[in-house]
């Protein structure tokens, strides 16, 4: 069973972001890990980087399959997770605690065209 | 086939001062390459193997024997018609005149191999109702990257450059929208219907909303489902009213030969997979052919260098006579240019070219129907223990949705390695993706009521070995070189070549 | 009945029976009746094996298909390789196999594009190399593309004049209909314009520069620095090169290079007018994930054996649809089996020997051309390889008809009064002789009667 954090904003397209002040953690959701399989890739990034809402901004490879990563802010990377280079597949073991990339949120306001927990749940089922 | 694995690498059998080859020696040793600047030779020699001759030949020989091809079995992979390649291809394709051939040799020294080029092009252009083909691309892929660009080229020199969509098929082949992609247009979807045919009502949509914006639209016909697009008439007509051309993917042309023409259907622009319908071998992966058609009017979109025949009027020692022949156009004006540095591959060609005389015009009739009786047949026999999701006819492939009980939790993927114990290839599986357990199984006509039988048998023991016995199928295939592997290991940590594996081992 | 087809008038009555329909033809009753096809094909009538071979001796008569002396280059070469590729290539469950999806029935396939992989990641010095491609230009133009599509803020990809001409006018193709343009940096005495190229990368936004070693004139070369300047931009420096020419040759890795590509026909594949070659590409590590085309790669299979299987999918067509790195599907796996045994056979040494011998005979021609007084270096005091370009004092298409008419194919044409020659291992030193004595003897006058 896919669990579903309380606490984050989630996209239709399956990304999760946590924001912390003016920051936002962005990852894939645990309802899209379990759909992709075992990760094997994650196309990230660079720090400095500008993200757009709505746009991709990498990828997540697993053998069979691939999923762009769509934006759900806009604003500028500030750091990407690095363990996730060596160790994709710390995307299966634990979605939520392992993010892809920090971002510097330019319009918070985007926020709230974001789902809550309950609301991403409802679509997933 | 050899059922225990082979395993060895070329570079495992090397031992220095081995040599496997002969050279003369009486040549001209006035200049060496150490005259060259050090700063232009390359530091360390090549680690490549050194191996004895009989070495080669037997490491080679045993690594075939842990391969399957149609010579080795029944190879019912859907979409890819695997059909017999016939052996006087392979002899005729060979000839030493041939193969000691400079593609820029003058023209009139090659007329032979030239006639086989313009006959190739004219008689594909026959079966497919055309005008004028180019032999030039080298694979399907090819052609449809070359097949595109006519069709930008076409409204470039119409000045109509806002065309730059090209509607696909939801249910089209992954390389229909990659190849849209790297030519530069911008894919729309056009969305099936649950029967797995084009919604014309959705294609009409889109035409009124961006119809100025369409380049064209590609089609495969039978589509991936291996059913025939009923409303095709339809659909070239409204793409055409919108300004648009209809490309057409050769893909699944086999069930057509003999009964339909895309030219006749309102197709602008095709290719043709010579390694598909004209017999000519896969050889693991290419080399093929994909030669691409189009309609009057479009042959000067085609790339160079072009093949043509004239007639020359000369003045005999007697009298004047006329010469008829045949001269390569390698500058031509194309609006298009090159899409390769010579003709595309020849022996492909020569292959496909000795299949067409070898069954003629009164043969290659059968083709498509043949093919479609096959399929139809092995449809009708298996539907009772695999999930046919859409009945009526198919043409030359059948998909089935995985088994009708799947309650032991057997997949199509479990169904498909169990066929390699059985000493079958697998159909092609999870395509295409409009069901979850894809199964397509293409028999093309050059197999035989008892080889299908007997394949129609042991998918029925499948699926009854899956009631009784569900994890010897789960954990098949158990009688081949190899069992299933870790590909989620050679994703993550990619070791592509003898020097990373021995680096970390 | 025909020979390919296995079905017996009982066969059909009882298929026909199982699927329900009366006569074969109404399977293609869903078919519209206007797009039916009704009348026959205007194709010949099938001809027997006897008559297809009278056929094809008749097409491959001196009159109509002749084979000459072959002095020409120009991206396909007439070199040497042993009996055994030929015989081994047509074993049947290498030439009838297809794509190596199903690895439990394909090590074979599997095992020797791992081989070939390796084979050409020595010979250019680069980490991986794909399982090949179509042919030298179409991986140029795909490492065209690679190089735009790896670049941020890049307004153009730039193009050494000394590229074959056919291979840029193919990446010229690609780039205009995928849309990003091509530059083409001109070339001083047959070797790329040093000051044009930094001209070029002053102005900034190179996503990448293609060059060719040796390049089309045959030169070998100094590309010393360059690459320095194109990833000072992070452009992406390509060199197309001759693999044959490796053996000898600094590699692209040397030049520092991120990708390599090239013809692979030099490793002994037939000529076959032109095709099927193979287009070989290899990038560094870095790039991995953006190199087109298959990738075999090692793992393991659940009985704990080495096992070979198609890997990092998850770049190509039929997993990213528009978003792959490229619309190739196949590679060229048969020739790319063909230069694998090559190089099997001629191992470390063969190629070298090859190159001494090609090398030595090129150069023995040239200065025989230059001696007969006719000739003059159309770039002189360049370093070349095996093939070069000499200006002819008379009328050029004369002298190669004449040559022609004695069997001989004595170059290329580059230019109104300039020839490109070359010279394999397989040129024995009468050959080159004859041809000299051929050309010595050649007056203007008498070719014209």
């Amino acid at each position: 069973m896919a669990k579903f954090e309380e606490g984050l904003r989630y996209s239709e397209s399956h990304e999760y972001i946590r924001v912390e002040g003016e920051y936002g953690y962005i990852g894939i959701s645990d309802y899209a890990q379990h759909a992709l399989g075992n990760v094997v890739y994650v196309d990230m990034p660079e720090v400095d980087d500008e993200v757009t809402a709505g746009e991709e901004f990498g990828a997540v490879e697993s053998v069979k399959a691939a999923s762009d990563l769509i934006s759900p802010v806009s604003g500028t990377v500030v750091e990407i997770n690095e363990a996730l280079e060596d160790t994709p597949e710390l995307l299966n073991e634990d979605a939520f605690a392992n993010w892809i990339i920090k971002v510097q949120l330019s319009d918070p306001s985007e926020l709230d065209k974001l789902m809550d927990a309950e609301a991403y749940k409802a679509i997933c089922n | 086939m050899n059922r225990t694995l082979y395993g060895n690498l070329i570079f495992e059998l090397s031992k220095k001062g081995r040599k496997g080859y002969s050279l003369p020696q009486d040549y001209d040793r006035a200049h060496t390459t150490a005259e060259l600047p050090e700063a232009l030779r390359r530091k360390e020699a090549a680690r490549l193997p050194e191996c004895d001759e009989l070495t080669v030949v037997r490491h080679y020989t045993n690594l075939s024997h842990n391969n399957f091809g149609v010579n080795d079995g029944f190879y019912p992979l859907g979409s890819c018609t695997m059909k017999y390649n016939p052996i006087i291809n392979e002899e005729i394709a060979g000839m030493k005149a041939f193969a000691g051939l400079h593609p820029l040799q003058p023209a009139v020294t090659c007329q032979g191999a030239l006639e086989v080029y313009y006959n190739l092009q004219q008689s594909l252009a026959e079966l497919a109702g055309l005008k004028e083909f180019t032999l030039n691309p080298c694979a399907g892929a090819h052609g449809e990257l070359t097949g595109l660009m006519v069709i930008r080229a076409y409204h470039e020199s119409r000045k109509d450059t806002g065309r730059t969509k090209v509607l696909i098929p939801d249910s089209a082949h992954g390389t229909n929208p990659a190849s849209a992609a790297v030519c530069g247009l911008e894919v729309v979807e056009v969305k099936s219907l649950a029967d797995g045919t084009v919604d014309v009502e959705h294609l009409r949509q889109l035409l009124n909303e961006m119809g100025g914006e369409v380049a064209g639209m590609m089609m495969t016909n039978p589509n991936t489902l291996g059913i025939f697009e009923p409303q095709v008439l339809e659909i070239t007509a409204m793409v055409h009213e919108a300004g648009g051309l209809m490309y057409y993917d050769g893909a699944n042309l086999n069930a057509l030969l003999g009964e339909c023409r895309p030219g006749d259907m309102g197709f602008d622009v095709m290719h043709i997979n010579l390694h598909k319908t004209f017999s000519t071998p896969h050889g693991g992966g290419g080399p093929g052919s994909g030669p691409v058609g189009v309609r009057e009017g479009l042959e000067q979109f085609l790339p160079t260098p072009r093949v043509n025949k004239i007639v020359v009027n000369c003045d005999g020692e007697n009298e004047p006579y006329e010469w008829e022949g045949y001269v390569i156009d390698r500058e031509a004006d194309s609006a298009l240019g090159s899409v390769g540095s010579f003709f595309g591959n020849f022996a492909v060609m020569l292959k496909a070219y000795v299949y067409i005389l070898s069954l003629g015009s009164e043969n290659i009739k059968q083709v498509g129907p043949l093919a479609t009786l096959n399929a139809n047949y092995i449809k009708e026999c298996l539907k009772g223990d695999y999930l046919l999701p859409i009945g009526g006819l198919c043409k030359h492939e059948v998909v089935f949705d995985g088994l009708v009980d799947k309650s032991s939790g057997v997949t199509t993927m479990d169904v498909a390695k169990r066929l390699l114990d059985y000493g079958y290839h697998a159909p092609t599986i999870y395509f295409p993706l409009l069901f979850h357990e894809s199964l397509m199984i293409e028999p093309t006509e050059n197999e035989s009521k008892e080889t299908i039988d007997a394949f129609i048998d042991v998918m029925h023991k499948i699926a009854g070995e899956a009631k009784t016995d569900p994890e010897l199928v789960k954990t098949a295939p158990h009688n081949t070189p190899i069992g299933r592997v870790d590909d989620v290991l050679a994703a993550k940590q990619p070791v592509t070549t003898y020097w990373k594996s021995i680096a970390e081992s | 009945m025909f020979k390919y087809f296995p079905h017996t008038e009982e066969d059909l009555q009882e298929m026909l029976k199982a699927t329900g329909v009366e006569n074969i033809h109404n399977l293609f009753d869903d078919i519209p009746e206007a797009a039916r096809f009704k009348r026959d094909y205007e194709l010949p009538e099938a001809l027997s094996e006897t008559d297809l071979r009278l056929f094809f001796n008749q097409l491959t008569a001196p009159h109509n298909t002749r084979q000459l002396v072959c002095f020409a280059g120009a991206g396909c070469y007439d070199h040497y390789a042993p009996s055994v590729v030929q015989n081994i290539i047509q074993r049947s469950e290498f030439l009838t196999s297809y794509t190596p999806y199903q690895a439990e029935i394909s090590q074979g396939t599997l095992h020797y594009i791992f081989e070939y992989q390796s084979m050409i990641a020595e010979l250019t010095g680069m980490d991986i190399a794909n399982a090949s491609m179509y042919d030298g230009a179409t991986a140029t133009a795909e490492a065209a593309i690679m190089a735009w599509n790896n670049a941020k803020k890049a307004t153009r990809v730039l193009v050494s004049e000394t590229l074959d001409p056919k291979i840029r006018r193919v990446v010229e193709t690609y780039a205009h209909f995928n849309g990003f343009p091509i530059k083409l940096v001109p070339a001083v005495n047959g070797a790329i314009d040093r000051n044009a190229l930094d001209q070029e990368l002053a102005e900034g936004g190179v996503a990448g520069l293609i060059v060719q070693q040796p390049n089309y004139f045959g030169i070998v070369e100094d590309y010393t620095g360059i690459a320095d300047k194109i990833h000072e931009q992070k452009g992406i420096f390509v060199v197309n090169a001759n693999p044959s020419d490796l053996a000898i040759l600094k590699t692209p890795a040397e030049w520092r290079a991120d990708v390599a590509v090239g013809e692979g026909q030099s490793l002994g594949i037939p000529m076959t007018f032109g095709g099927p070659g193979v287009g070989y590409m290899a990038c560094t590590e870095k790039l991995m994930r953006k190199i087109p085309g298959r990738i075999v790669g090692q793992t393991i299979d659940n009985r704990g054996q080495r096992a070979f299987v198609l890997t990092l999918q998850a770049r190509e067509q039929h997993i990213r649809r528009q978003k792959a790195t490229s619309n190739i599907c196949s590679n060229q796996s048969l020739m790319a089996l063909y230069v694998t045994i090559y190089l099997s056979l001629m191992g470390k040494e063969g190629l070298r020997e090859v190159a001494e011998m090609s090398y030595a005979g090129a150069h023995c021609l040239r200065d025989k051309l230059v001696a007969t007084g006719k000739f003059e270096d159309t770039f002189p005091g360049q370093p070349f390889f095996n093939e070069f370009c000499v200006d002819y004092e008379g009328d050029l298409d004369a002298l190669l008809d004449e040559c022609t008419a004695n069997g001989y194919l004595a170059g290329i044409t580059v230019g109104e009064k300039t020839l490109m020659l070359a010279v394999t291992e397989q040129r024995s030193p009468e050959e080159i002789d004859e041809l000299v004595d051929i050309i010595q003897q050649f007056k203007t006058e008498e070719a014209k009667v």
